[in-house]
């Protein structure tokens, strides 16, 4: 089924309709955030993407556990770059946002800490990646520590925003609550954007998944 | 139960032998603390306070757990893998590791007090509530100088895997703590705080037992 172009084009779609849809559409307007509130379709899915992403390294470290195959290792590593890059791209529009809406690029939310934890631990995992050079071993050690403080983000981002009781993200307690009652017309657009930006995210893995199973074979030969 | 006791009273052996974790990091304590009061003075607010105090024991853990795997030779490792199973290994270490955390948690906070002074706790809460951060500590890092070890021993990798994995932990703490300021206490966070404690404690040790055997299948 991944060999299938299809769904590269439905998440190609999805994707250009959320764009033009979401700067042209009308939206609701609330206080503090006003037209701020498209970012809903570009910040929110891009994050999506990266939890789906570091999730699907999850099953694949302990896929690799289970079975020990290489190629569960290189899918389990590139998931977690994948999921970096989308991070990545989540910081900068919520960084930009931030700075028009709350007036800093960075605040002490609990969101905003949850998110930085979890880039930090999934760098560190590169970096541990980078310590090791036998190759079963850094794919045996690597996917414990993946599996590990994964178990201990789920936790963090689970349980720490409900303790503090006060997040400055919109629907979670602060300015307007956009996600708690979200538009209809708002919820058309936004539902195709995640799907899209999922679906990319996949492509973009798989992509990179050949890219570094050509690269290990060059290097045998 | 049986092998895991006898590999406790090893660990135990050793440290009266050698008093190297001991004796460094309460030295370590006491130099902290003596340069945290001649910067702040005898006067801080409750706030900074709790937030230097679990800053000091961070690092007093770092130090003192990260040993636990780097101290034995690799060869010694071999050994013990014949006589014992990984789970008691790990299990082990970790009831070792928390034992001395708890020891020299509250060797530490008798030196801050000392010299820092101490503001006023609800008591009810601070005791359980700190028990439970140093085991956390010490059972999370346990699990992460375990996978640091298979990378080279080296202590710059333990702090950067260390790190992101231990801050919920620390926070939840510095949080607890700044719960039991408060005269009056409301049920529900107290239950919030300590049950999220002791589900991140107990996460820990399941995850560590199930995990650790992979490490050394070799």
């Amino acid at each position: 089924m991944l060999r299938n172009w299809w769904w590269k084009l439905l998440g190609l779609l999805a994707i250009i309709y959320s764009i033009i849809a979401g700067l042209t559409i009308q939206v609701p307007k609330l206080p503090v955030i006003y037209q701020t509130i498209r970012n809903l379709f570009f910040h929110v899915p891009l994050w999506f993407t990266m939890f789906v992403m570091f999730g699907t390294s999850l099953v694949y470290s302990i896929k690799y556990l289970n079975k020990l195959k290489p190629g569960d290792d290189v899918a389990a590593s590139q998931s977690v770059n994948t999921g970096l890059f989308f991070g990545l791209l989540g910081l900068l529009t919520g960084m930009i946002w931030a700075k028009n809406t709350w007036g800093d690029y960075w605040t002490n939310d609990p969101q905003l800490n949850g998110a930085a934890v979890s880039i930090l631990a999934y760098l560190a995992y590169n970096v541990l990646r980078a310590s090791i050079d036998e190759r079963a071993l850094r794919a045996r050690v690597s996917a414990v520590y993946n599996i590990f403080s994964f178990m201990l983000l789920v936790i963090f981002l689970g349980v720490l925003p409900r303790l503090a009781d006060s997040s400055l993200h919109p629907g979670k307690g602060g300015n307007s609550s956009a996600m708690a009652d979200l538009d209809p017309a708002m919820r058309l657009v936004f539902y195709p954007a995640v799907a899209g930006w999922i679906i990319i995210g996949f492509w973009i893995l798989e992509i990179r998944k050949r890219k570094r199973k050509l690269e290990m074979f060059l290097e045998q030969s | 139960m049986k092998e895991i006791s006898e590999l406790i009273k090893k660990d135990f052996l050793l440290e009266l032998r050698q008093r190297y974790a001991i004796n460094a990091i309460l030295l370590y304590v006491v130099s902290t603390v003596f340069v945290v009061q001649l910067a702040f003075g005898r006067i801080i607010d409750a706030n900074t306070w709790i937030t230097l105090f679990w800053i000091i024991m961070l690092f007093a853990a770092f130090n003192a757990v990260s040993k636990s795997f780097l101290q034995e030779h690799q060869t010694r490792w071999l050994y013990y893998f014949t006589l014992a199973s990984p789970q008691s290994i790990i299990l082990s270490k970790i009831i070792y590791n928390s034992i001395l955390m708890v020891l020299l948690g509250f060797l530490s906070l008798l030196l801050y007090v000392l010299f820092m002074g101490m503001p006023e706790f609800n008591h009810a809460i601070l005791y359980p509530v700190f028990i439970l951060g140093c085991i956390g500590l010490a059972s999370t890092l346990t699990m992460v100088s375990a996978i640091a070890s298979n990378a080279g021993n080296n202590m710059a990798l333990m702090a950067i895997l260390g790190f992101p994995i231990v801050l919920p932990l620390l926070l939840l703490v510095i949080n607890s703590f700044k719960i039991a300021l408060s005269a009056e206490i409301f049920t529900l966070q107290l239950i919030k705080s300590i049950g999220s404690l002791f589900l991140i404690d107990t996460v820990v040790v399941i995850m560590a037992a199930l995990l650790f055997p992979y490490l050394w299948h070799k």
